[in-house]
C-alpha cells in the first residue's frame, strides 16, 4: 500500500489536538504550531504532488451495511482549499498567540490551539472526502470545536452567539441528513447502496426525488457560505467571537459552502441545478447587495468585515450557478483569495481593536498618524477585499464577471454594482479610521504600532494576495481543470464566445 | 362429561438449551430471595450483587452461545421465538442489566449509602425510618427483583404469543413499580411516583389484555402466526381487528414512553432512584420496542398500512412533546425523561418504516431500531451514572444549576457527560448520529421521506436542550449556593461510564461490524 498521505494530513492536526491535552501552557502552545506548519508542509505537499497528477486517493470500505466508505482525494478544488486551510491556520495561531491571556478568556492559550488544529483537521476531511456520508460526519463534527471557540474567547455577548451558531447550522446539517439519508435510498433503490459522489454522480434516480436531495443539500451550503435570510448568524458571531475564530469561520468552514455546492449540489444533481439555477442566481444577487448595503451602514468593525464577506459569498455563489467554465474558475479561484483577503482584514481589524477597546467605527480617527503600519496593512486588506487590480481577488472577480457575461448580461449590472460598493464601503471605513484628526482617545489607547508577531501574521497574507494577483496561473491552472471537470459532469457547454478565453 | 382425572395432561416439551438464559435469570432471583433469609446481614449486599452479576452474566454467556450454534427456532410449544432479533435484544437487555447491577451497588458516591431506601416498610420521617437509618439497613431485595425485571423483559422480547405477551409486561413491570418506590431521599416523592407508575401501567396491561381478547376473537388463535393467517384469509370482523390492533398498542406505546401515553414517564423518571431510572430508561423500553415489532411486524403485518399511520402519527407527537417539554426543564433527571420520550420517538420512526434486508434494502428496520436502542442505551446508562455522582450535601444535586461550572471543577466528567449528550444529539462521530442515519435511511426506504424530514426538525429542537447541559457545564461560572460537587464512585461505576464512552465512540467512527451482525439477525420467524 502506498503511504497514505492524505490520512496522515488530515490527522496530524487532530493529533496535535489530543497531544494538547497533555501538554499545556506555552510549551503547549510551541507544540501546537509544530503541529500546524507540519500540517503546513505537508498539504502544501499534497497540492504539489496533485498538480503533478500523483495519485493520492484512498479507500477503504468503512460501514458496509449502508456503503459507506472511508474515502479521501484531491481533486482540484480541494487542493486549492486544503492549501488555503494549512495556511491560514498557522497565521490564524500566530495571530491569537495571546488569546489565553485575555482576562474574558474562559480557557486557556492551548486549549485555543488544541481546538483550532481540531477544527483544521476535520475541515481538511471535507476538502479531501469522496465519500458524501464521510463528507457529512466531518462538515458536522466540524461545529463541536467551532462551538467552543466561538462561546469559549471573545466578547461578552459570545454564548449567544454561539448558541447561534451552532442551532443555525446544525438545522442546515439535519436538513442535509435527510438528503444523505436519501442519497442512501436513491443507491440502494438502484442496486448497492453507496456514499462514494462518484457512485452518485450520473445515477438517475427520478427529476423529482434529484431536485428534493439537490435543494436538501443546498439549504445547508447556503447557511453555511451564507446567502442572505440564513445569514444572520455569521455578524452576530463575527462581533463576539475573538477575530481569529471569525478567521477560522469565515475563511475555512463556510467555504464548506461553496465547495459543497460545486463538489456535491452540480455534480450529483445535474439536472436539479439547472433547474435550480433561475432562483440561485437571483438570490446571490440579493445577497451580494444586501451585503454590502449592511457593509456600508456597520457600525462595527467586525461587523462590517462580515458583511463583506457575505457580499462576496453571494459573487461566489453566483460564479458557481453561472454553469460557466471561466465563472467556476473564477469562484474557485475567489473562494482561495477571498480565504486570505478575509483573514487579513480581520486579523488587522482585531490588532486595532486589540489596543483601542472597541470596535465601534465611530471611536476610531487619525490612527494613520500614530501607527502608521497598521494603517498600511489595512489599507493592502482592504484593496484586495475591493479587489484592485493585482490583487488576487480581483482575477477571481474578473473571471467570474466575465464568464457570466455572456449567459447573463442583465445580471452582471447588479454584480458590478456590488463591486463598486465593495469599494465605497472600504475605502470609507479606512477615511473614517485612519485619517483626519487623531482623536484624543486614539491617542491614549493606540500607543504602539503593530509588533514584529503581528507583522509577521499579516505581511505573508499580503504576500500571497500579491502573488496571485501577479502570477495566478499554477493556481489558475488547478482551478481550470477542476472547472472544466465539473463541467462536463454538469454537461452543460460553455456558450459560443464571442471574444478569446481569458487566461 | 370429561373427566378431568383421566384426561392426560400433554407434557411440555422444552427446549433447554434454547430457554437455558431465562431459565438461569429465573433460578437466580429466586435463589436470591431465598438467600434472604439466611445469610447475615453484612454479607448480603456483596452477595446478591455477585449473584446477580453472575447470573446475568451467564444468561449472557449461553445466549450468546446459542445465537451462534443453534438455528432460530420456535421453543415452549411455540409460545417463544428464539431467533435473530430474540438475540439481538436478549443481548442488548442482558448487557444493560449488568450495568444497571453495577449502578445499584454504588455505594461509595453517598458515603457508602445505598441510592435505596433503608427500609422502604417504613412511614417517611418516622421514628422506624430514623431507627432503620441509623442501623444503616438496606434492602439488597433490589437485586433479585432486578433479575426478576430482567427475566420478564428476555420473555417480551422472544413472544410468540399474545397472552405471553401480557404475562411477561406484568413479570417484569412489578418489580420495577416496586423499585421506582424505593429512592433513599425525597421518599415521598418516590412513593408518589411508584404509585402513579402503577395505576398507569396496570390500566395500560388492562387495555392491552382487551386488545388480545378482541384479537383472539377475531382470530381464534392467540399465537402470532395465527393471527396473521387470519387476517390474510380475510374473514371475520375488520372492526374487531382494528379494536385489537390499536388496544394492544397501548399497552406496549405505555411501556415504550410514546405519547400520549407517556405522562408516568417524568414523574417515575424523577421519583425513582437514579440507578433504577437508569436501568429501566434503557432496559424497558428496549424490550417494548423489541415486542412492538414483533407483535406488529409478525402478527399485525397484514395491517402494516392502518399501523404505519397509526404509528407515524404518534411518532411525530411524542417527538415534538418530548422535544418541546424538555426545552422548560431544570431538573436534570426530568430533561432526561422527556429526552427518553424524544428518542421513542425517534424509535417509533424507525420502527414505521417496516422494511425487511432483501432486494435492494440493506438495513432492515429491526437492525437499524436495534442499533438505535444500544446507541440510546449506552448514553443513557452513561448519564445516569454521572447524575448519580453529582452531589451537594448528601444527596443528588438534581437542578441544572449545580452543573454550572462543571467543566472547571471535573473536566473529565464533564468531557463524558458532553460526549453522552451529542450522542443524544445526533452530532456525528458519536453513536447516537449512525444511530439516527440507520433509523432515517430504513424509514426513508419504507417510503416515509416526509417523517424523516419531521423527525430532524425535532432533531434540532431536541439539540436545544442537550447544549443547555453543555453550556451549563462548559459555559456558566458555578453559583456556591447550588453548586454540586462530584463525588467518586466505586470502581463498577467506572467500569460502565469507560464501557458507555467507549462504546458512544467507536459505534460513533467504526460502526461496520455491529451493523453487519444486527443485519444479519433481523428476521422473525412465526
Amino acid at each position: 500500500m502506498t503511504f497514505p498521505l492524505l490520512t496522515v494530513l488530515a490527522l496530524v492536526p487532530i493529533i496535535g489536538a489530543i497531544v494538547l491535552i497533555f501538554v499545556k501552557g506555552q510549551v503547549g502552545k510551541l507544540v501546537g504550531y509544530g503541529f500546524a506548519l507540519t500540517t503546513l508542509v505537508l498539504g502544501v505537499l499534497a497540492f504539489i504532488l496533485h498538480t503533478q497528477g500523483a495519485a493520492l486517493a484512498e479507500d477503504v470500505s468503512w460501514i458496509p451495511a449502508i456503503g459507506a466508505h472511508y474515502a479521501l482525494d484531491l481533486d482540484g478544488m480541494g487542493a486549492i482549499l486544503v492549501l488555503m486551510t494549512v495556511i491560514l491556520v498557522p497565521v490564524v495561531l500566530l495571530a491569537e498567540w495571546h488569546v489565553g491571556d485575555h482576562e474574558t478568556a474562559r480557557w486557556s492559550g492551548s486549549t485555543f490551539f488544541a481546538l483550532a488544529l481540531l477544527m483544521q483537521g476535520l475541515a481538511l476531511y471535507v476538502f479531501m472526502a469522496s465519500d458524501i456520508l464521510l463528507f457529512y460526519v466531518a462538515f458536522e463534527a466540524t461545529l463541536i470545536p467551532t462551538y467552543f471557540l466561538i462561546g469559549g474567547y471573545g466578547g461578552p455577548r459570545r454564548r449567544a452567539a454561539a448558541i447561534k451558531f451552532l442551532i443555525y447550522s446544525l438545522a442546515g446539517g439535519l436538513v442535509m441528513l435527510v438528503a444523505v439519508a436519501g442519497v442512501y435510498a436513491a443507491t440502494a433503490a438502484q442496486g448497492s447502496p453507496s456514499f462514494l459522489i462518484g457512485d452518485v454522480v450520473g445515477l438517475d434516480m427520478g427529476t423529482n426525488m434529484a431536485r428534493w436531495l439537490f435543494v436538501g443539500f443546498f439549504f445547508a451550503f447556503a447557511v453555511k457560505a451564507p446567502l442572505v435570510g440564513l445569514h444572520t448568524w455569521l455578524p452576530d458571531t463575527a462581533e463576539q467571537a475573538t477575530p481569529g475564530t471569525s478567521t477560522l469561520l469565515v475563511g475555512i468552514l463556510d467555504k464548506i459552502g461553496t465547495f459543497g455546492m460545486i463538489k456535491i449540489c452540480l455534480q450529483a444533481f445535474p439536472e436539479a441545478t439547472q433547474w435550480a439555477t433561475p432562483v440561485i442566481l437571483i438570490w446571490a444577487i440579493v445577497s451580494m447587495l444586501y451585503g454590502a448595503f449592511m457593509a456600508f451602514g456597520a457600525k462595527d468593525l467586525l461587523r462590517l468585515v462580515s458583511y463583506t464577506s457575505i457580499s462576496h459569498f453571494g459573487i461566489m455563489v453566483f460564479g458557481i450557478f453561472a454553469l460557466t467554465t471561466q465563472s467556476i474558475t473564477g469562484s474557485i479561484f475567489y473562494m482561495l483569495n477571498h480565504g486570505l483577503s478575509t483573514a487579513a482584514l480581520f486579523l488587522v481589524v482585531g490588532f486595532m481593536i486589540r489596543r483601542r477597546g472597541t470596535a465601534d467605527i465611530d471611536a476610531y480617527g487619525g490612527v494613520q498618524k500614530v501607527a502608521p503600519v497598521l494603517a498600511g496593512f489595512l489599507l493592502l486588506s482592504g484593496l484586495s477585499a475591493l479587489g484592485l487590480p493585482g490583487m488576487g481577488s480581483f482575477i477571481g472577480e474578473f473571471l467570474v464577471l466575465a464568464g457570466s457575461w455572456q449567459r447573463y448580461p442583465i445580471h452582471i449590472a447588479f454584480l458590478v454594482l456590488a463591486m463598486v460598493l465593495a469599494a465605497v464601503y472600504v475605502l470609507r471605513m479606512y477615511k473614517t479610521t485612519m485619517t483626519g484628526e487623531v482623536t484624543e482617545q486614539v491617542t491614549t489607547h493606540v500607543t504602539t504600532d503593530l509588533t514584529l508577531r503581528e507583522k509577521a501574521v499579516v505581511a505573508p497574507l499580503i504576500a500571497l494576495l500579491l502573488l496571485f494577483g501577479f502570477f495566478p496561473k499554477p493556481v489558475l491552472d488547478v482551478a481550470d481543470t477542476a472547472a472544466q471537470n465539473t463541467m462536463a459532469t454538469v454537461g452543460v457547454t460553455d456558450p459560443a464566445p464571442q471574444a478569446e478565453e481569458g487566461n | 362429561m370429561i373427566n378431568l382425572l383421566e384426561t392426560p395432561i400433554p407434557a411440555p416439551t422444552l427446549e433447554w438449551m434454547l430457554l437455558a438464559p431465562l431459565f438461569v435469570l429465573l433460578g437466580v432471583g429466586a435463589l436470591g430471595i431465598l438467600l434472604e433469609g439466611f445469610l447475615p446481614r453484612g454479607t448480603r449486599h456483596v452477595v446478591q450483587a455477585s449473584l446477580a452479576a453472575l447470573g446475568i452474566l451467564v444468561a449472557l454467556g449461553l445466549t450468546i452461545l446459542n445465537w451462534i450454534q443453534e438455528a432460530p427456532s420456535l421453543a415452549a410449544m411455540g409460545l417463544l421465538a428464539i431467533d435473530g432479533p430474540a438475540y439481538v435484544f436478549w443481548t442488548l437487555i442482558l448487557v444493560v442489566g449488568l450495568g444497571g447491577v453495577a449502578l445499584f451497588a454504588e455505594r461509595r458516591v453517598a458515603g457508602d449509602l445505598s441510592a435505596f431506601a433503608s427500609s422502604a416498610a417504613t412511614v417517611p420521617g418516622s421514628p422506624l425510618e430514623r431507627e432503620a437509618d441509623r442501623l444503616r439497613r438496606e434492602h439488597t431485595e433490589i437485586f433479585p427483583l432486578l433479575v426478576f425485571a430482567l427475566f420478564g423483559m428476555l420473555l417480551f422480547a422472544s413472544t410468540n404469543n399474545l397472552l405471553v405477551l401480557f404475562v411477561a409486561v406484568e413479570i417484569f413491570s412489578l418489580p420495577l413499580y416496586l423499585l421506582t418506590g424505593m429512592a433513599r431521599r425525597r421518599r415521598l416523592l418516590s412513593q408518589e411516583a411508584a404509585l402513579k407508575y402503577f395505576l398507569l401501567g396496570s390500566v395500560a396491561s388492562a387495555i392491552m389484555l382487551y386488545g388480545v381478547a378482541m384479537l383472539y376473537g377475531y382470530s381464534g388463535s392467540l399465537a402470532l402466526a395465527g393471527v396473521a393467517d387470519a387476517i390474510s384469509a380475510g374473514s371475520g370482523s375488520k372492526w374487531l381487528l382494528l379494536g385489537g390492533m390499536l388496544l394492544t398498542s397501548v399497552g406496549v406505546l405505555f411501556k415504550i414512553g410514546a405519547v400520549p401515553f407517556h405522562a408516568w414517564t417524568p414523574d417515575a423518571y424523577m421519583g425513582a432512584p437514579t440507578p433504577v431510572t437508569g436501568f429501566m430508561a434503557v432496559a424497558t423500553k428496549t424490550a417494548a420496542v423489541a415486542a412492538l415489532m414483533r407483535v406488529f411486524y409478525v402478527a399485525l403485518g397484514g395491517l402494516a398500512w392502518d399501523w404505519q399511520l397509526l404509528f407515524s402519527v404518534v411518532a411525530v407527537i411524542t417527538m415534538l412533546v418530548g422535544a418541546t417539554a424538555a426545552l422548560a426543564q431544570t431538573d436534570i433527571k426530568r430533561l432526561l425523561a422527556y429526552s427518553s420520550i424524544a428518542h421513542a420517538g425517534f424509535i417509533l420512526v424507525g420502527v414505521v418504516g417496516a422494511v425487511q434486508a432483501g432486494e435492494n434494502v440493506s438495513i432492515s428496520s429491526v437492525a437499524a431500531v436495534a442499533f438505535y436502542l444500544l446507541t440510546y442505551g449506552v448514553a443513557t446508562l452513561g448519564a445516569f451514572a454521572i447524575v448519580m455522582m453529582v452531589r451537594r450535601a448528601g444527596g443528588e444535586a438534581n437542578g441544572l444549576d449545580a452543573w454550572r461550572g462543571l467543566g472547571k471543577r471535573n473536566p473529565v466528567i464533564a468531557v463524558l457527560m458532553t460526549l453522552f449528550m451529542l450522542s443524544f444529539a445526533g452530532i456525528p462521530l458519536t453513536a447516537g448520529f449512525i444511530g439516527k442515519l440507520a433509523v432515517f435511511a430504513s424509514a426513508w426506504e419504507g417510503g416515509y421521506g416526509w417523517l424523516v424530514l419531521v423527525a430532524v426538525v425535532m432533531s434540532v429542537i431536541a439539540a436545544f436542550f442537550y447544549l443547555k447541559v453543555v453550556v451549563a457545564m462548559w459555559f456558566q461560572d458555578e453559583d456556591d449556593e447550588t453548586v454540586g460537587t462530584v463525588e467518586t464512585p466505586s470502581i463498577w461505576t467506572w467500569i460502565v461510564l469507560a464501557v458507555a464512552a467507549l462504546a458512544t465512540l467507536v459505534l460513533g467512527i467504526v460502526p461496520g461490524a455491529v451493523l453487519d451482525l444486527f443485519a444479519s439477525a433481523a428476521q422473525f420467524i412465526r
